[in-house]
């Protein structure tokens, strides 16, 4: 029996159980000896001029060097279309950024020696939110003239709506969130005598990373080595390399010392890129039978200080209409800066932001024209038939089945019994509400059309070694690749090892972002298996005197077809004849789209705004699953991480730019009596467009999650008169948004 | 000033600053890296350990304050011979662990948690993890492991 499709313990985990991983912090290696600890002083305040004096700090014991910009000789990089300074070099424009880095012989002299250096910050005024961005009254960067740094679509008709018998319009916020990934940023690096760079550090993406600290220090690629240890975790967030890493990189070189750097909490907190932070305006218009005729999305992001992400909004604009069908849609985004930490992508970068937009307004357009929610989407939903489908905004939808998907949950989740139980409570003044919320998602893998490299190489002795271009960081593709290798190749599992994250070992990469690897970098070792195969056959066909064609693999060792009597050779015997070895591009790119239906069920306390999140029920459907255990994983990671994100989780600034929620002590990280029991229905569509069938899964129930839990807060309270409120669903906000609700009847 | 632990058995002593850290004792001083540093506020438990058996959040305290006493850290958790502990087993058997940032705490958060209630609910489990922070794994598979450890069913 194939092992393909069972469920099988992870290999990562027996050393991340007896001896904990090895993340940048724990590298104990020799040319790390004699490292210097760094720490970089950040900006207190939000904009202002800055000088900065650091000769009482290099006074301080301990201390090897203090950087400022007035030390760096590297060429200015690009944040979009402004300049971003590796250290801030006369303004600082949000709470956080580096102006200055510190290098000590111990770890404890840093924080010392960090506050001895003297920062004049003379104030500048502050644009805070989207709103002060737009007004323009302060610009960040007075050489662009205005905040708004890029604009697309916005060619609107102004007859658009005039068909629809219902028309209902919501500006809604997707609020600011900080990524916290629990390791937090780290790094490690040395120059070795042969004038090459080694960079131990904390990324889903060793050769990006490659690319960009070379590019950033003026050095040919060629002369830098990235290597990710083990990784706590990443989520959009260690995509690439952030210029810290090329200060490091730089500094290592001038003070002639190794270095290690691993911020702290805090500082990941106002320092790591954040995610979402858009505002999303939504137009929705229709018969009063459902059918939805006209939708209209206009998206606002929060870019922060610098833009350096500006593929968000436009994604966002890219899967504006989710799940359905419109005869007519328009969308437009701007994205500008503020005084706030650069905002980057996010666990779903961009499609979360466009499923909540359109799933919390297929909501208020059922409470407008008062049909049940799940009615208003099966109307609406774009049907089997019309597969492929290409969406008016221009996404090439590859298989779904949507209807399936949302009848699926409402059946596990018994949605009939539930209305009647909502309803049961409203009439009996239960001051508990139940609140049911639904939302059906289509989420988009693989999106960035590259492909992935995949090398495989059957040793000696019999045994497999792959190299991915893909660097997995807890979602266990070590495991899930070697077991479609073990499947396609005979090799029993313990045979097989699977190595990524070493540029000089994998060179040519793009690497684990967008939920990309299984479909992408399964695909480039698939096709170098087969490549392997056809190698081996035509080798064991001349042992066995056989054609080629007539030679089959059979539990890992090739025969003639049909006669297994007449002998067979093993890998082992091929490999010790010649060398058995595939290095591929699997470069179809081509991007997938996993689908699925969430429904929520929360009970709000009318009385003190309290929400308890009872149930989820998840189908998310990515086509063919290899290991359901880390399928399983994924789905409840994205799950809880999606919740938080409607319940609790924002990233505030006051209208200073000061962050107020900087600590883990005040940013309301998701804890597990928050959370419930995960309720998982399964599904499997296929698609055409990669070697193993597969679509993504990393993102999908982040996506859905946000919106079918919003929904369901609103839901509870749609009977007192509150038709929307902004995430999160605090209990502040559920109380003020009642108060409102009461207030108006 | 001189500090004298005994970590996973062994008796480590050193010369270190007033300051030190409990974590950074076992980290630097002793060399045991499976304990991390997820926070500076007390309210990640990834560098949670036990102190004479029972669960701190060794960022919380200077190794001063443990000088003459016991620590035991993930690493010190094996049974003779090498045999997982029911804890560790159940992490691995349930996928309670994605990025295994957090396991080192969590499981030893969960191993104190199982010695005072050997038989805990499902909310028992959630609540008594609560200053345990996971970003990867929603925590469901962390209390089917809890569960699976403590002899109980678990819900897939
Ligand atoms: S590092 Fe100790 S609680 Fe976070
Ligand atoms: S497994 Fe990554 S933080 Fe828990």
């Amino acid at each position: 029996m194939s092992i393909v499709g069972t469920r099988v313990v992870r290999v990562e985990d027996h050393q991340l159980i007896t001896q904990g991983g090895t993340y940048v912090e724990d590298l104990r290696v020799e040319a790390l000896t004699g490292a210097v600890h760094a720490m970089f002083v950040r900006s207190p305040v939000a904009h202002a001029r800055v000088t900065v004096d650091a000769s009482a700090a290099l006074e301080a014991p301990g201390v090897v060097a203090v950087y400022t910009a007035a030390d760096l000789d590297l060429a200015p990089h690009k944040a979009g279309p402004v300049v971003e300074p590796w250290l801030a070099d006369g303004v600082v424009r949000y709470v956080g950024e580096p102006v200055a880095l510190v290098l000590t012989e111990e770890r404890y002299q840093l924080a010392d020696a960090a506050e001895l250096v003297d920062v004049d910050y003379d104030p500048l005024d502050v644009v805070a939110s989207i709103d002060a961005a737009l007004s323009d009254e302060t610009v960040l960067f007075p050489d662009q003239g205005t905040n708004t740094l890029q604009t697309t679509g916005g060619e609107f008709d102004d007859k658009a709506f005039d068909d629809c018998e219902v028309v209902v319009t919501k500006t809604i916020l997707n609020q600011r969130v900080a990524p916290a990934p629990l390791e937090v940023r780290g790094a490690a690096c040395a120059w070795g005598d042969d004038g090459r760079l080694t960079l131990w550090l904390s990324t889903q993406n060793a050769q990006i990373s490659r690319a960009t600290v070379a590019k950033g220090l003026g050095v040919d690629a060629k002369d830098v080595r990235v290597i990710t240890p083990d990784v706590g975790g990443g989520f959009g967030a260690k995509i690439g390399t952030d210029p810290e890493s090329v200060v490091l990189g730089w500094a290592s070189k001038r003070s002639g010392r190794p270095i290690r750097w691993v911020e702290t909490r805090s500082e990941n907190l106002v320092a790591m890129t954040h995610g979402r932070a858009q505002q999303n305006t939504v137009t929705i218009g229709g018969r009063r039978d459902g059918t939805v005729l006209a939708f209209r999305l206009e998206v606002v992001q929060d870019a922060g200080a610098y833009p350096r992400t500006m593929f968000l909004p436009t994604l966002t604009e890219l899967m504006a209409t989710g799940v359905y069908h419109f005869p007519k849609v328009e969308t437009s985004s701007r994205a500008v800066v503020t005084n706030t930490t650069p905002i980057a992508a996010y666990r779903g970068a961009g499609r979360p932001e466009a499923t909540a937009a359109i799933e919390r307004a297929m909501d208020l357009f059922a409470a407008e024209i008062g049909v049940d929610p799940a009615e208003v989407r099966r109307i609406n939903f774009i049907r089997p038939e019309e597969f492929p489908y290409t969406s008016p905004t221009g996404a090439s939808y590859d298989t779904g089945e949507y209807a399936k998907a949302l009848d699926k949950v409402l059946e596990a989740g018994g949605y009939a019994g539930l209305r009647a139980e909502q309803a049961r409570r409203r009439e009996s003044g239960d001051p508990v509400a139940l609140g049911l919320g639904i939302a059906t998602y289509v989420e988009i893998t693989g999106g960035d059309s590259g492909g992935e490299s995949g090398r495989l190489l059957i040793n000696p002795d019999g045994s497999v070694t792959a190299y991915t271009g893909s660097s997995p960081h807890g979602q266990g593709l070590d495991t899930t690749l070697t077991m479609l290798l073990s499947d396609q190749l005979g090799v029993p599992m313990e045979r097989i090892t699977v190595r990524h994250g070493d540029t000089d070992e994998v060179p040519r990469a793009i690497g684990t972002f967008g939920s990309r690897s299984l479909q992408l970098g399964g695909s480039a070792l698939r096709q170098a298996a087969d490549q392997v195969i056809d190698q081996a056959r035509a080798l064991a066909a001349d042992r066995l005197e056989a054609s080629p064609d007539d030679v089959e693999l059979v539990d890992g060792a090739f025969q003639v077809r049909g006669a297994p009597a007449s002998g067979s050779v093993t890998w082992a015997q091929l490999a010790e004849e010649a060398e058995l070895t595939a290095d591929v591009w699997f470069g179809d790119g081509s991007p997938t789209f996993p689908f699925g239906a969430h429904l929520a069920v929360v009970e709000v306390d009318t009385l003190t705004g309290k929400v308890v999140l009872k149930r989820i029920i998840a189908c998310d459907d990515a086509g063919p699953i290899v290991n359901p255990l880390a399928f399983q994983g994924q789905r409840h990671g994205g799950l809880g991480q999606g919740a938080a994100q409607a319940l609790l989780e924002v990233m505030n600034y006051d209208a200073d730019g000061n962050p107020t929620t900087a600590t883990l002590a005040d940013y309301s990280f998701v804890t597990a009596p928050e959370l419930p029991d995960f309720e998982l229905v399964d599904s499997e569509t296929p698609t055409t467009r990669n070697l193993l069938g597969v679509k993504g899964i990393g993102e999908a129930a982040t996506i859905g999650s946000t919106p079918a839990v919003h929904n369901a807060v609103v839901d509870a309270l749609s009977h007192l008169g509150v038709r929307h409120l902004d995430m999160p669903t605090t209990p502040l906000r559920v109380w003020q948004a009642l108060t409102e609700a009461r207030k108006a009847n | 000033m001189k500090v004298s632990i005994e970590i996973n058995g062994t008796t480590v002593s050193e010369e270190v600053e007033d300051r030190t850290l409990l974590v950074h004792f076992v980290r630097e001083q002793a060399g045991l890296t499976a304990t991390n540093i997820g926070c500076d506020t007390t309210s990640c438990g990834a560098c949670t350990v036990l102190l004479d058996g029972e669960s701190v959040k060794s960022c919380t305290v200077l190794a001063a304050q443990a000088d003459g006493h016991r620590v035991t850290t993930l690493e010190g958790l094996r049974g003779e011979g090498g045999d997982l502990h029911p804890v560790q087993r159940a992490f691995r058997e349930e996928h309670g662990l994605q990025c295994g940032f957090c396991t080192p705490g969590m499981i030893m958060a969960s191993v104190s948690l199982l010695d005072h209630n050997p038989k805990p609910t499902r909310q028992e489990v959630r609540d008594g993890l609560e200053g345990n922070l996971c970003r990867c794994t929603g925590y469901h598979n962390i209390v089917n492991a809890v569960m699976n450890a403590s002899g109980q069913e678990v819900q897939r």
